[in-house]
């Protein structure tokens, strides 16, 4: 450090402190838009139109999500959002590591042509049409399960479990194996427990999908108001409001008060979608950044 | 490694003499039968889900009409593809899907190396952590929960950037963002940008971990810096995940346009906003036409898979062999 001239130290702080400066304003354009609509979502509705909300609501009411959580369509929607989370989640992941435990074996006989197989599905797909006449036939359509089955194995996931597998000690499985256990037992004794890291991680990724998928509901399950999820009863209200070509009618969160607006009912719902996830997320976010390494640099 | 001695006998090289080749992978079969079991399932699952709907494609060659047999539709040869390519709307929504994937591709890779060099400048570890935690967080959330903020921002009554920009003097009357054409793609790019700048970070935090650190001190020494080691030390050094990531992802620029065109898309704005999955939704959903939607689907299909190799190919020859 002794031989920077002054001048150079000074070049440094003024970079450290436009560097922090850019920073906390990357911060900022990234949170605001949350405030905002947290706040508006506890501000009066028809208050809100005035404008000047920013960060702090000015008339606070619990209105918009009374409205929201009265609403019987929007409760359904809540629970549906919620089962195919847990059951996709737990489904999806033991159908992808059990897989990935399969294809991690070098003996196993169709391991080339199976990885093969799947890879394959990475690159292209049937297309929409065709992929919707197939759910149709086999009678998924309208069924809860098409929010699980199609999406069963995540090839990407199965190839970060595969090669976390990969990276365990060959021994372990090799001394049980002549002790007599089967590839079932020895996936389920002494892989499953000992890959709790990147199951953790690749259970965080496939919950997020789960949670936040819309298009299957309105594709597959439009016919069946009892399957709508959460993101999909938000995106309705979003298209009344942003793009004209929308149906649905605010009136039928307007069971208490005329208090709520299209507005002040969208921030609500889009609070209650977002809040498991922006309140999990910094908890989580460890496991999600090594789940992007392995699988992204490592492998 | 080494442990693959144990089993000799598993190889194909190695059939025990005196044993017939259907003999030996039955009993082959028969000692990792678990594993059979436990991969059979996936197996038809692939087939019936990711393989079963190419069958589909056959519709692109017929005038498909629901509630007759399959195999007793008109034929119509390549007359779908033939109305597509000489329909303005699809010329439109190719030329719509691609300058919108380059536009947030572009805006995309600029955002994340300039905010990963300058989060690797920041000495504070707990502040960096901070602004990486806050920046990651959009990616998380649905396309629904960003084009609802997007909606909210750009808001012409209440959104803050027509009132920041009515405070600043800049604009006299706010302006309705979501019915004017010409802004629809940079609202896209921009929107993209913002969702997934701090994620895209991540890779490039990890390659600049793993520079050596003497190449750092070699650069002070001789006088460099903090400016020009950013730029002579961490960009080049990083330059081989730029190159990789960057071919993936042309690889894909067909792939990259539904939800938000769809979500922010509307009449008043159509022309520039339909890509081509748009096209096969409204198309064969829709208005029920499944033929030309499924040709549109194939076109995107192919051009899609052979972009694919053609980048998988060029970053095998600059030497990256695990892409594909």
């Amino acid at each position: 450090m002794k031989r920077f001239s002054r001048k150079r130290n000074l070049g440094d702080s003024i970079f450290s402190i436009t560097n922090g400066i850019f920073m906390l304003l990357v911060m900022v354009v990234t949170l605001y838009p949350f405030l905002n609509t947290i706040a508006v979502s506890f501000n009066n509705g028809l208050d809100t139109i005035r404008g000047g909300i920013y960060l702090w609501p000015r008339e606070w009411t619990l209105q918009n999500y009374v409205s929201v959580f009265q609403n019987p369509n929007l409760t359904q929607a809540a629970f549906i959002s919620v089962a195919r989370t847990v059951i996709g989640t737990v489904v999806q992941l033991f159908c992808t590591a059990m897989l990935a435990y399969v294809l991690s074996r070098k003996e196993y006989m169709f391991n080339k042509l199976v990885t093969t197989l799947f890879v394959m599905t990475m690159y292209f797909s049937g297309g929409l049409i065709p992929g919707y006449m197939l759910i149709k036939q086999v009678g998924l359509l309208n069924s809860f399960w098409v929010y699980i089955i199609p999406g069963l194995i995540g090839v990407f996931n199965m190839i970060v479990i595969r090669t976390y597998i990969q990276g365990l000690s060959e021994g372990l499985i090799e001394s049980a194996k002549m002790d007599g256990a089967g590839d079932f037992r020895i996936f389920m004794r002494i892989v499953l427990p000992l890959s709790k890291p990147v199951l953790a991680t690749v259970a965080l990724f496939i919950a997020v999908g789960q949670w936040n998928s819309w298009f299957d509901s309105m594709l597959y399950t439009a016919g069946n108001r009892n399957l709508t999820t959460l993101q999909y009863e938000l995106m309705k209200l979003l298209s009344s409001a942003t793009s004209q070509g929308g149906t649905v009618n605010v009136d039928s969160y307007k069971n208490v008060t005329n208090m709520v607006t299209p507005v002040s009912i969208r921030a609500a719902i889009t609070v209650v979608t977002a809040m498991p996830i922006v309140l999990l997320y910094p908890f989580l976010q460890k496991y999600f950044v090594t789940g992007l390494t392995i699988g992204g640099v490592k492998e | 490694m080494a442990k693959k001695e144990l089993q000799p006998s598993l190889k194909t090289s190695h059939i025990p003499a005196g044993t017939s080749w259907i003999g030996y992978n039955l009993s082959r079969m028969k000692s990792q039968r678990q594993l059979m079991w436990m991969s059979f399932p996936f197996i038809a699952f692939i087939a019936i889900f990711a393989y079963g709907p190419l069958w589909g494609w056959l519709m692109a060659f017929q005038n498909y009409r629901p509630g007759i047999g399959f195999m007793e539709q008109d034929w119509v040869g390549v007359d779908h593809f033939r109305t597509l390519f000489t329909d303005p709307t699809f010329l439109r929504v190719i030329r719509n899907t691609l300058a919108m994937s380059l536009i947030s591709l572009f805006l995309g890779f600029v955002g994340s190396i300039g905010l990963a060099l300058l989060l690797n400048e920041l000495r504070m570890i707990l502040f960096k952590r901070v602004v990486q935690t806050v920046s990651y967080l959009p990616h998380f959330l649905s396309w629904i929960i960003v084009t609802g903020i997007v909606a909210n921002v750009l808001s012409t009554e209440t959104g803050i950037v027509n009132v920041l920009l009515t405070k600043l003097g800049l604009i006299e009357e706010p302006i309705n963002f979501f019915a004017e054409p010409k802004y629809f793609w940079g609202i896209v790019g921009l929107s993209s940008m913002w969702k997934e700048i701090g994620w895209g970070t991540i890779i490039y935090l990890a390659a600049m971990a793993s520079i050596n650190p003497s190449l750092y001190e070699a650069a002070s020494i001789d006088g460099a810096g903090r400016f020009r080691k950013m730029f002579n030390v961490t960009l080049p050094s990083i330059k081989p995940t730029i190159i990789i990531l960057l071919i993936i992802n042309v690889g894909n620029v067909l792939n990259a346009g539904f939800e938000i065109q769809y979500l922010l898309g509307n009449g008043l704005v159509q022309d520039v906003s339909e890509t081509i999955d748009i096209f096969v939704l409204k198309y064969g959903i829709n208005l029920g036409n499944y033929s030309l939607a499924t040709a549109a689907g194939i076109f995107k299909s192919v051009v899609s898979l052979v972009l694919i190799f053609i980048a998988n190919g060029i970053a095998k020859s600059l030497g990256e062999e695990r892409l594909i």
